[in-house]
């Protein structure tokens, strides 16, 4: 579905992506992990066009999307939504007129449809009745709620969730990726996620991908990734998960 | 040592030319995008509220101080020759082709301007900017535009309240205060005034008009993604805006006169 074919990305002088290959299976949850300062946003602004490689290409389907510019690349991300790190909801509209964005922008449809399913999407996110509040009055969990009601209210073919869970408290994390699973599922889109959160991110995601050193060093559907013998991943998620008491030790002595 | 020196200079220069070229460049980009459609009105009449409707209560206090400083400078300098009688048209005269255009650009870029540039800015720290992209609306067409639109119909209509409260507060110190008569006050406005300075006023004020929402929109578009970047893009999007306003006013004075 996404394919990034030996993509690189210096920035502010410093390379963060070194020859990035990677293929996005259809319709599958694809979890990036990697270290903080890895380039896994960089990688996944990538996929969206926000940022052009240095070298390389980004492929949507049969549409080199590197090459694209100005409307042609805007018809492309028609097929994207994005849940951003910081939600990145519109300060200035409520948290009703953030989900009904990209209805009204990017669909262009009529006032009593947006009202259906910008309500039903905020009931399916567990904020029926918050639509009138501005982002300054939610909360961490709330605003990611909101940013996952705009992002999915348009039913996109593909979603790029930008540590979706990053800040909040663990119940809170499981709900959202509860929720991610479940419209994932339902709808079927292409999902692709940057995660800090391990183990977690093993029981949600279909296939994941570790960035390490500005490359991608093993993709796998979750359960053999978990069983791989890398010694760069097994470091990386037993230090991360499963033997937190190991790491402390070892970082100790 | 020279070597290293040059190279800096040179470096400075290159740096100077690219940002002007880039500058230009957002202009036009966002004047395409303007042409076309969704032509977004209830956003372009909100951008008109904020910085026209907004700035009228600062406008209209520095546009009556100024008048009544003008009328009391001009009173004094004008009775040395025995030319009281000349006072509206010294006042009307400075106001419609100067301080009006100058001064009411510059308020309107202390209040406004700089609150363009906050308001990018942060939009652009905190991914909104990105998220418009995502969802594929254009952010110079959805952010820009209309602000752009706004500095062109509001600054010339702020320009005019200046003009007219200007000559009121000259008209209150010289004739009110200082005793010249109103009458001579309002007939040497109508024999010096020609419609060339009205229209010359006009100009200069759709120009600076165009200047602050360009430039102020430019420096929140492209600033650092930092709290002190913020701070810089806003204090320089202000001072540029200032002296570019003041330098774009000698270059058409003198085309215009």
């Amino acid at each position: 579905m996404i394919k990034l074919v030996g993509v690189e990305k210096a920035l502010g002088g410093q390379p963060v992506l070194r020859g990035v290959n990677l293929e996005i299976p259809k319709g599958k949850l694809t979890t990036i992990i990697g270290r903080s300062g890895e380039g896994k946003s960089v990688l996944l602004k990538h996929m969206i066009g926000l940022l052009q490689p240095d070298r390389g290409q980004v492929w949507v389907g049969d549409i080199e999307l590197s090459r694209l510019r100005g409307q042609a690349l805007n018809e492309v991300r028609k097929r994207f939504s994005m849940l951003f790190q910081g939600a990145a909801l519109f300060d200035s509209l409520t948290v009703f007129e953030n989900v009904a964005f990209p209805l009204r922008e990017k669909m262009r449809l009529p006032e009593d449809k947006v009202k259906s399913r910008v309500e039903e999407k905020l009931e399916q996110v567990g904020l029926a009745g918050m639509g009138h509040k501005y982002p300054a009055e939610l909360s961490g969990g709330m605003k990611k709620r909101t940013g996952l009601a705009r992002a999915l209210v348009v039913e996109p073919e593909i979603v790029l969730f930008d540590e979706p869970t990053t800040g909040l408290d663990p119940l809170m994390a499981k709900t959202i990726h509860d929720l991610i699973v479940a419209m994932q599922q339902t709808f079927g889109f292409t999902g692709v996620m940057v995660s800090h959160e391990i183990p977690e991110v093993f029981g949600i995601s279909d296939w994941v991908a570790m960035l390490s050193k500005g490359k991608i060093v093993l993709m796998a559907p979750s359960a053999e990734f978990q069983a791989t013998t890398d010694p760069v991943v097994r470091e990386f998620i037993t230090v991360g998960g499963t033997m937190p008491l190991q790491a402390i030790q070892r970082e100790s002595f | 040592m020279l070597t290293t020196g040059l190279e800096r200079l040179g470096g400075k220069t290159l740096f100077l030319i690219q940002e002007m070229g880039r500058m230009l460049l957002f202009l036009l980009t966002t004047c395409a995008w303007l042409a076309r459609p969704p032509f977004r009105p209830f956003q372009m009449l909100k951008q008109l509220h904020f910085i026209g409707f907004k700035s009228t209560f600062v406008v209209v206090l520095t546009a009556m101080f100024t008048g009544m400083v003008l009328g009391l400078q001009g009173y004094y300098t004008l009775r040395k020759f025995g030319s009281e009688g000349l006072l509206g048209s010294a006042v009307a005269l400075s106001m419609i082709r100067e301080l009006g255009p100058v001064l009411a650009a510059l308020m309107v870029t202390a209040r406004a301007g700089s609150a363009i540039t906050a308001e990018i800015g942060i939009m652009r720290i905190t991914e909104q900017i990105d998220a418009l992209d995502t969802m594929a609306v254009n952010p110079q067409q959805y952010l820009v535009a209309p602000k752009l639109v706004a500095g062109l119909i509001g600054v010339p209509l702020l320009v005019a309240i200046f003009d007219v409260v200007g000559i009121w507060g000259g008209y209150l110190v010289g004739v009110d205060l200082l005793g010249v008569s109103a009458g001579s006050y309002w007939s040497s406005i109508e024999s010096a005034v020609d419609w060339k300075d009205v229209y010359g006023g006009i100009l200069k004020s759709i120009s600076f008009g165009v200047i602050i929402a360009w430039i102020c929109c430019y420096k929140g578009y492209y600033t650092r993604m930092s709290a002190e970047g913020l701070g810089t893009a806003t204090t320089e999007a202000v001072v540029l805006s200032s002296v570019l306003i003041l330098v774009w006013d000698y270059f058409l004075t003198s085309v215009l006169l």
